[in-house]
């Protein structure tokens, strides 16, 4: 009932109402993807490579995409023929995937039907592939391993910080020396070292949870340690002696009195943070260690236009995945922003 | 002080022990060694392989050899690169001051910048400049460092006015003093940008939320009530309270550049020890992975330590030793 009142007020003021509007559809791309992209992520066109985003335009009683033929393959300069152009239909058949892995279905949003045609909203890459379709599917990956990652984190710093905190002793102070082991290590320097040690050990496919359990197992020291400051403070309060007195085990008092006075700044810090994920697994793919072809994410996208052609022959389309990444880390931090005014204003300074 | 400074160097040893060993762990565990594209040429002698083997101890576990190494580091031995045929330590030595170059210019850069424009913002408090100034700073902040620097090579080779890479030209050994200089600072300006611009923003909303809570401390109010001029008791009691606090992250914001600017470095081909540890990691070049891990912690802690020293300096409430 709570969260259903913050949602509210986060909906009734512009910014909050802004950002949640724009992460909420980005994460329905994500989950549609099947349905928005016109061609999966691998289809290759050879004969069409860096071309640039095609031209909609109205004619005959409907939406056509403009023609366009190789100009200078050297350079890759392609310019419209004039008066031909072939017929987007939307609603039309495509290839065909699986709704909730149940139902099979062949519908997309917008395709080209006419075999010679291909409509490519913001472009095509090295080989062809349409830019648009793999930035939607690589939302899948970008903007999931965010929230995976965080509730991994969430969880073993609660119980970490929590326990530590609660119990105190000798259990607090081993675990307060590995925090700060784990806060004194260079955070990207270790994650490269993981990743070359886990990698040969996974398959491609799996990668993506190697990587959402490799940012977790980095992140989690930061909110362990003010998790248990929280809970030190909330320890005192005298209705968490009065369940110890009437013998609640540990842990149901964790869960009963001490997590529900967490759970706003861990709303807020989870918001907060997983721009960090966001951005880490970007990284990570972006040098090449992370999510591999021929799955699609959004650091990986930008690696391939780390290009001396695509920087010399102005291949602007081939950066949208970087845009697409800096929309997300400003929407949740914008979000992030706006949830800690509503819950507590004084949490400005921990934060 | 110097007993305060002493303590916290030793917390290091464990640290760097503790760092070593996993990274030795994790290594380990990767298949392969830095031996393995040699085996996979037909033309060296196995003879020569296994010599190598046995000198470096590549056929024990990996704890033996954590062993010899770390009796080799104690001895001031490094270690050998393999990839580079040269002594880590010299490797390092070289790389370290590159980057430790180009995080010295950043970091002039953004306190330069973002110092007075987190005063003017706190002064113009709510004026279109402040808002402009935080938006701004919003979307400073929001950008991935490493898609700045692509977006700065890309804006390079368009325009032409700046080298897509490296730290010098290629003929710089045969340019004069002057020539060379010009020529180091014209490399470092991408660089310098783009992992400045993210500070900048963190400093200018730090220095701004600062210098909003001094004006309203009561020694403002009496500096204004005994008619003070208002430059006067903005610079000398508003501003130099305000920035106290920044001094400490003088510290941090050192550390932070170290290590923050891998991914800059590998984007802008910096041959700094981001660019090195990146390089040796893919190539499984062990002992400078060991040895820029060590630089990396090293460094942190100094920053740490620095951020410390420098807070108890500017402000003599604070005391290092009575801490605990």
């Amino acid at each position: 009932m709570q969260l259903w009142n913050l949602l509210k007020q986060v909906f009734s003021r512009p910014l909050g109402c802004i950002s949640a509007t724009v992460l909420l559809s980005l994460y329905a791309a994500a989950v549609c993807a099947n349905f928005l992209a016109p061609y999966s992520t691998n289809e290759q066109d050879l004969t069409r490579t860096y071309h640039p985003p095609t031209q909609i335009i109205w004619g005959e009683g409907g939406l056509r995409v403009q023609a366009y033929a190789l100009v200078d393959p050297t350079e890759a300069r392609y310019a419209p023929i004039a008066g031909q152009s072939y017929p987007l239909k939307l609603w039309s058949r495509g290839f065909e995937y699986k709704i909730l892995g149940l139902f099979t279905s062949d519908r997309h949003l917008f395709t080209v039907a006419d075999p010679g045609g291909r409509v490519y909203l913001l472009g095509s890459d090295s080989t062809g592939r349409d830019v648009f379709s793999r930035l939607v599917f690589g939302a899948r990956v970008s903007l999931f391993i965010g929230l995976l990652g965080i509730s991994i984190t969430t969880i073993i710093g609660f119980l970490v910080g929590g326990l530590s905190g609660y119990f105190g002793g000798r259990l607090d102070f081993w675990a307060m020396r590995v925090v700060e082991f784990m806060m004194a290590m260079p955070g990207l320097y270790l994650l490269l070292a993981l990743r070359s040690a886990l990698a040969p050990h996974f398959a491609s496919d799996q990668m993506f949870f190697v990587i959402v359990v490799m940012l977790a197992l980095i992140g989690w020291a930061g909110t362990a340690r003010v998790l248990r400051g929280m809970t030190l403070a909330i320890r005192q309060n005298q209705y968490v002696m009065a369940a110890e007195s009437m013998g609640q085990h540990p842990l149901v008092i964790l869960r009963k009195h001490v997590l529900p006075n967490l759970l706003s700044y861990l709303l807020v810090a989870a918001t907060l943070s997983i721009p960090g994920y966001v951005l880490g697994e970007a990284a990570l793919s972006f040098l090449g260690l992370g999510i591999q072809e021929p799955s699609a994410s959004w650091g990986l996208m930008l690696s391939q236009a780390q290009d001396v052609k695509v920087f010399y022959l102005n291949f602007w389309w081939l950066l949208t995945p970087g845009a697409a990444i800096f929309i997300t880390v400003i929407a949740y931090n914008v979000l992030g922003d706006v949830l800690r005014d509503l819950v507590d204003p004084k949490l400005k300074k921990r934060i | 002080m110097i007993a305060f400074i002493l303590r916290r160097l030793l917390t290091l040893i464990p640290l760097l022990l503790g760092i070593t060993m996993l990274v030795f762990i994790l290594m380990s565990l990767a298949p392969g060694d830095f031996l393995t594209p040699v085996k996979a040429q037909r033309d060296v002698p196995q003879e020569l392989i296994q010599a190598i083997e046995i000198e470096f101890g590549l056929d024990q576990p990996w704890y033996v050899q954590y062993y010899k190494w770390l009796g080799n580091v104690l001895q001031g031995n490094l270690g050998h690169s393999w990839a580079y045929k040269l002594p880590v330590a010299d490797l390092i030595g070289q790389r370290l001051w590159t980057t430790f170059l180009l995080s010295l210019c950043a970091f002039v850069f953004s306190w330069v910048i973002a110092i007075p424009l987190g005063v003017l913002a706190a002064v113009y408090k709510d004026s279109i400049f402040d808002r402009i100034v935080a938006a701004l700073a919003y979307t400073a902040l929001s950008i991935p460092e490493f898609f700045l620097a692509l977006v700065l090579v890309f804006f390079a080779a368009q325009t032409g006015w700046f080298p897509l890479g490296g730290a010098t030209s290629l003929d710089y050994e045969f340019m004069g003093l002057w020539a060379q200089l010009l020529d180091r600072a014209h490399h470092l300006i991408l660089p310098t940008v783009a992992l400045g611009i993210g500070s900048i923003a963190s400093i200018m909303r730090i220095m701004r939320a600062n210098f909003l809570d001094t004006i309203a401390a009561e020694f403002v109010t009496t500096a204004r009530a005994k008619g003070l001029g208002e430059a006067s008791v903005m610079f000398k009691h508003v501003l130099r309270n305000a920035i106290n606090p920044l001094i400490s992250s003088f510290g941090f914001a050192f550390s932070g550049l170290l290590s923050g600017a891998l991914m800059v470095e590998i984007v802008l081909q910096y041959p700094g020890l981001g660019q090195l540890m990146y390089q040796s990691i893919l190539r499984e070049d062990q002992f400078v992975v060991l040895a820029s891990v060590m630089m990396g912690c090293f460094m942190l802690v100094l920053g740490n330590l620095l951020a410390d020293i420098l807070l108890a300096r500017s402000d003599p409430r604070i005391r290092l030793e009575g801490k605990r």
